[in-house]
């Protein structure tokens, strides 16, 4: 029960919150899942800033045709690093942040299984990002190939290739390691009556994107260093002089790259799973059939690499199989979505800011899902690839996608993290500017694409101006938000209203059940698990 | 496709001229009778050609099925917002299931994804087959200009071969903080009519004949470049090492653009493509007259490219 385990952390609340003292043992030496999920987030956070930084120089050169402020090969450095920072310095250690908080509050356990390991999965971030930037200050500039680093192109640059294998083989010794820690902590530290079919989505969400990325982050570790031989060793994987193939960097790749894409956005759909039923005070519609549709999502993602490739010049045959594989995903995907709106219809909906995160990422990840379906079909897609169609497709999957579930998180578990409520009136301005200018942003980018505008240009011809410049405009407006939501979390920390232990009236699941904050240690002994305390309430479906 | 007549109206008079009026709007937001992109353009041209016309009803097709979904489940969220709100005293229900509506909406989108992959499949199909071409391009992919060799017409086999760059006006203009006006960028469509051409002009166009089944060989010379003219309703990456087919066919004259569209460095947004589609018997003057010029003996022209991958398939 609720009160029991309330009453039992006051008896112990000295030694259950028992912070280490000085900066460096509470912070360099964590070995505690709360505190290292809180510097994944600022981390993330601070990533996510300077990933914009880039894309603002980006926009700014994009607004008016002409090359006004940058040098193409810098232009090319700017999306090739906004790209590689956003996704592996934003998004990824951002849902591993809200894993590392979340998951032993979500099972029932005192810790990750692996608390030491965990501690160096975060530090080597650090590290990989300042060798990452570096290269910027180097003679020869940072990475210009493009974040997807395709040979012969990767391989002209000079020493910021080594410089750029080496951080990726950082990230995913990072991811790697990271993940471990989730299976082992999911499989086994669950508290007793915590059955696997029991369990929050957030937490089904993780423990099969943990398999995803132990999966293919090896492959993205091999694409790379094939590179880093080619460059230094005189090997010829992709020198087609040499006996290689340059297109096989790209199947090697986009094996690992297809399903990275799905790991940055299955947390995302268990954040979602969450947040809606809490406001909806409804249990999530069709539980079973969310995780089977998370898991058929995993699974096809490895058999749709080639989509990425369809004008490279594969076989009839190739091209075919690719195209159905990738149209099968929109069957599990759109039941996710079903399930979701069928768990708002027939509820009693409340709109606070979380929910109103949710609702939007439902809205605005299913029109990038439209656009992906499109691209999915070969003929059409040989006019698409290339273009800012694509780009306009990918950035409503992972902004309006993977960044605003991750922002719904953060506003959904913010007082059980911190005890403190923040303004919310301030919260819902943050959220409706950042709907605004998003779509101001990306949709006219589809236009774009079907107009005939390439994608990884610094220059276009004046039929694009139009549309540059309006989202441009976007682009300005959302620079604000990481600075509202910045000052939104800061006057909460220093003066918000204190939260409940249940923050949301609808909220089920063991975190609810711990003090707001959460005391450093919980569940130093197991609770006692109640159905009716379950995150998604019905443990039938 | 039968929609690809749709602007020589069989029309007269004052028919034809609604219709030109109307398309002159529409095309203004699709694109549709002009070989430039237009400003403040929405949707993907229908081209100049069969496949070209066959990818936009893909194209269209899918658009509407997605809005249609679209409306559907957004429609639903809007309604449950609405109503089935707290503060208006709505009381949740407590089931999360049902089997009937899950089964339906697991198979129903099944059905709809195949109407989308049968014409898709179909056209495909069309693409692939590079056979029975009666004459052979050759384009290879430069850093950063494209070159181009006329293979053989027919039975006859050519010695022409030239490289394609921007053109100089475009070239100056995009220097970095050069001053100058992009819009002040003009080139011609096969009429006579000016049209802004800025980084879609280049100093040697690929001339290639209408209602011609033209087949184009494509590689790369260093590193992957991709060959792509809308108008025409394919792409293709020239990749070094690898010789990739494709065929087209014209059915319209006219001055056709495109870019590169695969990312090969500083300067990938400045290698256009320009394709003059002319009637054969202008075509085939233009090609002797450059074959007169290239291949005086049987020797290797001088401007034969230095580097020619081996054919790998």
């Amino acid at each position: 029960m609720a009160t029991h385990d309330v009453a039992h952390h006051d008896e112990h609340h000295d030694h259950h919150d028992e912070k280490p003292r000085g900066f460096i043992n509470r912070w360099v030496f964590s070995t505690n899942h709360k505190d290292i999920g809180t510097l994944y987030l600022i981390f993330s956070f601070t990533m996510a800033c300077v990933g914009a930084g880039f894309s603002g120089v980006i926009r700014t050169e994009l607004m008016k045709p002409g090359l006004q402020f940058v040098q193409p090969y810098f232009f090319n450095e700017m999306t090739t690093l906004h790209a590689l920072v956003m996704i592996f310095g934003a998004i990824m250690p951002a849902f591993v942040g809200l894993a590392n908080w979340m998951i032993p509050l979500q099972v029932g356990a005192p810790d990750m299984a692996l608390p030491r390991m965990n501690n160096w999965s975060f530090w080597i971030l650090p590290f990989a990002f300042f060798m990452l930037l570096s290269t910027l200050f180097m003679p020869g500039g940072a990475p210009a190939g493009g974040w997807t680093m395709y040979p012969p192109l990767a391989i002209q640059g000079g020493a910021s290739v080594a410089f750029l294998v080496f951080s990726v083989h950082l990230m995913g010794i990072s991811s790697i390691m990271g993940a471990i820690n989730i299976i082992a902590t999911i499989l086994n530290m669950r508290a007793p009556g915590m059955d696997l079919l029991k369990m929050p989505l957030f937490v089904w969400s993780w423990l099969i994107t943990a398999f995803l990325l132990i999966a293919v982050m090896p492959v993205l570790a091999g694409a790379v260093t094939m590179l880093l031989t080619d460059k230094y060793f005189g090997t010829s994987f992709f020198n087609a002089a040499g006996g290689g193939d340059p297109v096989m960097f790209q199947h090697i790749f986009w094996f690992f790259g297809h399903p990275e894409v799905y790991i940055m956005i299955l947390p995302a759909f268990g954040i979602v799973s969450e947040i809606i039923p809490t406001f909806s005070r409804k249990p999530l519609f069709g539980y079973q059939a969310m995780v089977y549709a998370i898991a058929s999502i995993a699974f096809l993602s490895f058999i749709v690499w080639g989509h990425h490739m369809f004008t490279v010049g594969m076989p009839l045959g190739g091209e075919l199989f690719f195209m159905y594989s990738t149209m099968l995903i929109a069957v599990p995907t759109g039941v996710k979505v079903f399930n979701w709106v069928s768990t708002m219809w027939g509820g009693s909906m409340s709109f606070e800011t979380p929910m109103l995160w949710a609702i939007g990422f439902v809205i605005l990840f299913t029109i990038g899902g439209f656009s992906g379906l499109m691209l999915a079909l070969v003929p059409a897609d040989f006019q698409y690839q290339d273009t800012y169609f694509v780009v306009a497709h990918f950035h409503y999957v992972l902004v309006t996608g993977a960044l605003f579930s991750i922002i719904a998180a953060i506003y959904y578990w913010w007082p059980k993290w911190t005890g403190k409520m923040y303004n919310e009136t301030w919260a819902r301005f943050h959220f409706w500017w950042s709907i605004v200018f998003v779509n101001v942003l990306f949709f006219p980018q589809h236009f774009l694409g079907l107009a005939g505008m390439p994608r990884r240009i610094p220059d276009y011809n004046v039929a694009f101006s139009d549309w540059n410049f309006i989202s441009t405009i976007g682009a300005y407006g959302m620079f604000l938000t990481p600075i509202m939501m910045f000052v939104i979390l800061w006057n909460s920390l220093k003066s918000g209203a204190p939260a409940k232990a249940q923050a949301w009236e609808g909220a089920h699941g063991l975190e609810w059940t711990v003090p707001s904050p959460a005391p450093f240690h919980t569940f130093a002994t197991p609770p006692l698990i109640h159905d009716e305390d379950l995150a998604h309430g019905d443990v039938t479906h | 496709m039968k929609g690809a007549g749709v602007l020589r109206s069989k029309f007269g008079g004052f028919h034809r001229a609604c219709g030109a009026a109307l398309s002159a709007v529409l095309a203004a937001y699709a694109g549709r009778a002009h070989a430039l992109a237009q400003p403040w353009q929405l949707n993907m041209t229908p081209g100049v050609t069969q496949t070209s016309h066959e990818v936009y009803e893909i194209h269209m097709w899918a658009f509407y099925v997605c809005c249609a979904i679209g409306v559907l489940v957004f429609g639903a969220m809007i309604v449950a917002m609405f109503k089935f709100r707290k503060s208006k005293g709505a009381v949740p229900a407590t089931w999360s299931h049902n089997t009937k509506i899950e089964a339906i909406w697991t198979v129903l989108p099944i059905i709809i994804l195949i109407t989308l992959a049968a014409p898709a499949t179909r056209v495909m199909i069309s693409m692939a087959h590079t056979e029975d071409s009666q004459m052979t391009v050759k384009i290879t992919g430069y850093q950063w200009k494209w070159g181009y060799d006329y293979v053989n017409v027919g039975d006859k086999a050519y010695h022409v071969h030239f490289i394609s760059r921007l053109d100089p006006m475009s070239d100056k203009t995009r220097q970095l903080k050069s001053g100058l006006d992009p819009r002040a960028v003009k080139g011609k469509d096969l009429n006579g009519n000016e049209e802004q051409t800025y980084l879609l002009d280049v100093d040697h166009p690929l001339v290639i004949p209408t209602d011609t089944k033209i087949r184009f060989v494509v590689t790369g010379d260093d590193v992957i470049h991709a060959w792509w003219v809308p108008q025409l309703g394919w792409k293709q990456d020239a990749i070094p090492g690898i010789i990739n087919d494709d065929w087209t066919n014209i059915h319209e004259p006219g001055i056709y653009r495109g870019q590169c569209a695969e990312l090969c460095g500083q300067d990938h947004a400045f290698m256009p493509i320009v394709v003059k589609a002319v009637p054969m018997p202008e075509f085939q003057k233009w090609l002797d007259e450059q074959e007169a010029q290239a291949a005086p003996a049987p020797a290797a022209t001088p401007a034969a490219p230095a580097a020619a991958p081996a054919a790998n398939g």
